[in-house]
C-alpha cells in the first residue's frame, strides 16, 4: 500500500497544474485584478471576475510557478499579508455584487517573513476567518497542491471545501511536524501517515465533503480529466447552493465549523 | 458640564493595596509548605526569593514579567470571589489517534490542576460584567486543541446569548500539532463564533500576554475590537527562528515585541500587569454608558 507522503511528493510536484490552469480552462473570460488597495499586489493570489457556464462568479486562487523564474514572483505560491487582503477585497466584492466565490487552494503556507509580520499576517489571516463566516454569497474551495495550514484555511472557510485526490491539507508540514513533535525531520515519512492529511482521510473526518478523482499518478498526466471532472461538478454544487435561501446558506456554514472538535464532557 | 475625573487613582490604589494584602496572605501556607525557592530572572540574571516575584509575578529588580498561570490571571483581574467557571469538564480526546497523546494530557492535568489550555468563565471586573476567557502557557504551552477551541466558541456564545462582554487574555505556543487537521479547524471555529458575537454589536476585547503566537495569533487573537497587550509580549505569527531562517540572518531583539505591534498598528493600547483591571474596567464602563458603573 502506498503511504501518505506519495500524496505529499505528488501534491508538490513543480509540474502539477496550477490555479490558473484550472481557472483558464474551468471559466470564460477570466478578467483578472490586482491589488489589496492598501499596501500592494501580492502575485502569489491571484483573483478577478469570470463566468462559470452562464453564471457570474468571482475566482480567487493561491498560485505556484512553475519554472523558477515565475516562482520568484509568485514567492513559491507564499502570500504575504497583502494577499489574503486582496481575496478578502474581491470576495467581499463578489458579496457585493451577488457572485458566488470558488477559491483554488495551493500553497505550503503563509510566508513567514519579515515584512509580513510587520504588516500583520496573523491579523490578515484572522480577518479573513471573520469576514468569511459571514458573506452572504455561497463558496467552494478547492485544494489542487497543498493545503499549508493557516495560509491555505484562510481562504478555506467556505460553504463546501473539495480536494484533487493527491492533495493534501494539514496544520503543518510532515517534516515540520516530525520535528517539532520528535524532533526529528527525517521522520516526515512516519508523520505523513499520521497526520491524516490525504484527501481520503480527510474526508473520512469531515474536513473536506467530496475528492476529486486524478490519472494515475496524479493530474499533471492527464490534466483535461480532472479539471473538466471539477467543472462539472462545480456548476451543480454552485447551482445547488445559489437556490438556497441566503440564511439557511450562513447557517449551515457556521454549523460546518462549529462541528469540528474532539472532546469529552 | 460633568466633572472630569482622571485618572482614578484612588481606586487603582485601594485595589493594588487589596492586592498586596491579598499577597501577603498567600505567603504564610507558602513558606510552611514549600522551602523558599530561589530564581534567577533571565533578564537581569538577578537572583531572588521566587517569593518575592509576589503576585504580580514582576521581578524586584529590572521589572520583566513572569508568565501567570490562569488561576494568578483571574485572581489579579476578576472582582474577588466574582469569578464563575463555564464548561469546567471539556476532555481532550485523541482525534487522530497520535501516539502518547492521552498519556501526555493525563500527566499535563496532574501537573497543572486544569483539564486543558484554557478556563473561561463569567465575572465582574470593577463591578462590570463581563465573559472571560483566560490561556495557560502551563499546560501544553497553551496550544489550541478541540478543547481549547470548544471553550472559547462556547464562551462567545454565552456571551452573545446574553449579551455580554468578553475578554480573552491570549497566549499561546500555536496549534495543538497532536490534533492536527482538526486543531486547525478550532480556528475556522472560534472565529466565526467571534463574528456572530461581533455582529450582535457587543465588544470583544482580546488582551495579548507572552507568548501569543501561530495559529491563536491568526484567528481570534487579532479580532478583539479592542487589543491590548501586556508590555514586552511575544507576538507573532510565524515563529522567530523559522522567520531567522527565511532571511538567514538574526532579528533583532525587539521583533515581534507588544512595542513591535504598536508601532505597526497591529496593538491598541500596551497596559501594565498593575492597572489592567482598571483600564479594562474602564472600557467595560465606556461600552456599556454607564460612567459611574453598573446600578
Ligand atoms: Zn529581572
Amino acid at each position: 500500500m502506498a503511504g501518505a507522503f506519495d500524496n505529499v511528493k505528488i501534491a508538490r510536484k513543480v509540474t502539477r497544474p496550477t490555479a490558473l490552469d484550472y481557472i483558464n480552462h474551468i471559466f470564460d473570460g477570466f478578467t483578472e485584478f490586482h491589488g489589496d488597495r492598501l499596501f500592494g499586489d501580492d502575485k502569489a493570489v491571484v483573483g478577478g471576475i469570470a463566468w462559470l457556464e452562464h453564471r457570474a462568479v468571482t475566482v480567487l486562487g493561491i498560485q505556484k510557478g512553475k519554472t523558477m523564474e515565475e516562482n520568484i514572483k509568485r514567492n513559491f505560491g507564499s502570500p504575504n499579508p497583502e494577499g489574503y487582503r486582496k481575496a478578502l477585497r474581491l470576495m467581499k466584492q463578489a458579496e457585493k455584487f451577488g457572485r458566488p466565490i470558488i477559491n483554488f487552494i495551493n500553497t505550503s503556507g503563509a510566508y513567514p517573513g519579515v515584512g509580513a509580520e510587520e504588516r500583520g499576517q496573523g491579523e490578515a489571516i484572522a480577518r479573513n476567518l471573520l469576514e468569511m463566516a459571514e458573506l452572504k454569497v455561497p463558496s467552494i474551495s478547492i485544494i489542487i497542491g497543498e493545503g499549508g495550514s493557516g495560509g491555505a484555511l484562510a481562504m478555506a472557510v467556505t460553504d463546501r471545501v473539495w480536494m484533487l485526490e493527491n492533495s493534501i491539507y494539514a496544520i503543518l508540514s510532515p517534516e515540520g511536524f516530525a520535528s517539532i513533535l520528535w524532533k526529528d525531520a527525517s521522520r516526515a515519512k512516519e508523520a505523513a501517515d499520521v497526520m491524516k492529511l490525504t484527501a481520503n482521510d480527510l474526508l473520512k473526518l469531515g474536513v473536506v465533503e467530496k475528492v476529486i478523482k486524478e490519472a494515475r499518478g496524479g493530474c499533471q498526466n492527464d490534466f483535461g480529466f480532472t479539471a473538466n471532472l471539477l467543472k462539472s461538478k462545480l456548476v451543480i454544487e454552485i447551482d445547488t447552493l445559489c437556490a438556497m435561501p441566503i440564511e439557511k446558506l450562513l447557517e449551515e456554514r457556521y454549523a460546518r465549523f462549529r462541528a469540528f472538535g474532539e472532546f469529552s464532557e | 458640564m460633568p466633572k472630569f475625573k482622571f485618572p482614578d487613582v484612588d481606586t487603582l490604589k485601594s485595589r493594588m493595596s487589596e492586592l498586596k494584602q491579598a499577597a501577603q496572605k498567600d505567603k504564610k501556607p507558602e513558606e510552611e509548605a514549600i522551602p523558599s525557592t530561589s530564581i534567577k530572572c533571565p533578564s537581569c540574571e538577578n537572583v531572588f526569593d521566587k517569593k518575592e516575584l509576589g503576585m504580580l509575578k514582576i521581578c524586584p529588580k529590572c521589572a520583566r514579567y513572569f508568565r501567570l498561570n490562569s488561576k494568578e490571571r483571574i485572581r489579579l483581574v476578576a472582582d474577588e470571589g466574582s469569578f464563575e467557571e463555564l464548561d469546567s469538564t471539556l476532555n481532550a480526546k485523541n482525534p487522530l489517534n497520535f501516539p502518547d497523546y492521552e498519556e501526555k494530557i493525563a500527566k499535563m492535568q496532574e501537573k497543572t490542576g486544569l483539564k486543558d489550555a484554557v478556563v473561561t468563565g463569567v465575572c465582574t471586573i470593577g463591578g462590570e460584567k463581563a465573559v472571560l476567557g483566560v490561556m495557560d502557557s502551563g499546560f501544553m504551552m497553551a496550544s489550541m486543541g478541540s478543547v481549547v477551541g470548544e471553550k472559547l466558541t462556547r464562551a462567545f456564545e454565552y456571551a452573545t446569548e446574553n449579551k455580554l462582554p468578553i475578554i480573552i487574555f491570549a497566549c499561546s505556543g500555536g496549534a495543538r500539532m497532536q490534533e492536527g487537521i482538526v486543531s486547525l479547524m478550532q480556528m475556522a471555529k472560534v472565529s466565526a463564533a467571534a463574528a456572530k458575537h461581533s455582529k450582535a454589536g457587543l465588544l470583544y476585547i482580546t488582551v495579548l500576554t507572552d507568548p501569543t503566537t501561530g495559529g491563536v495569533t491568526a484567528s481570534f487573537a487579532m479580532l478583539g475590537d479592542i487589543i491590548v497587550s501586556e508590555p514586552k509580549a511575544l507576538i507573532g505569527f510565524a515563529g522567530r527562528r523559522v522567520v531567522e531562517g527565511t532571511i538567514k540572518q538574526k532579528l533583532p531583539d525587539e521583533f515581534q515585541t507588544a512595542e513591535f505591534q504598536l508601532e505597526h498598528g497591529f496593538v491598541d493600547i500596551i497596559v501594565t500587569r498593575e492597572e489592567m483591571p482598571i483600564k479594562l474596567r474602564d472600557i467595560l464602563r465606556i461600552h456599556s454608558g454607564r460612567k459611574d458603573g453598573a446600578r
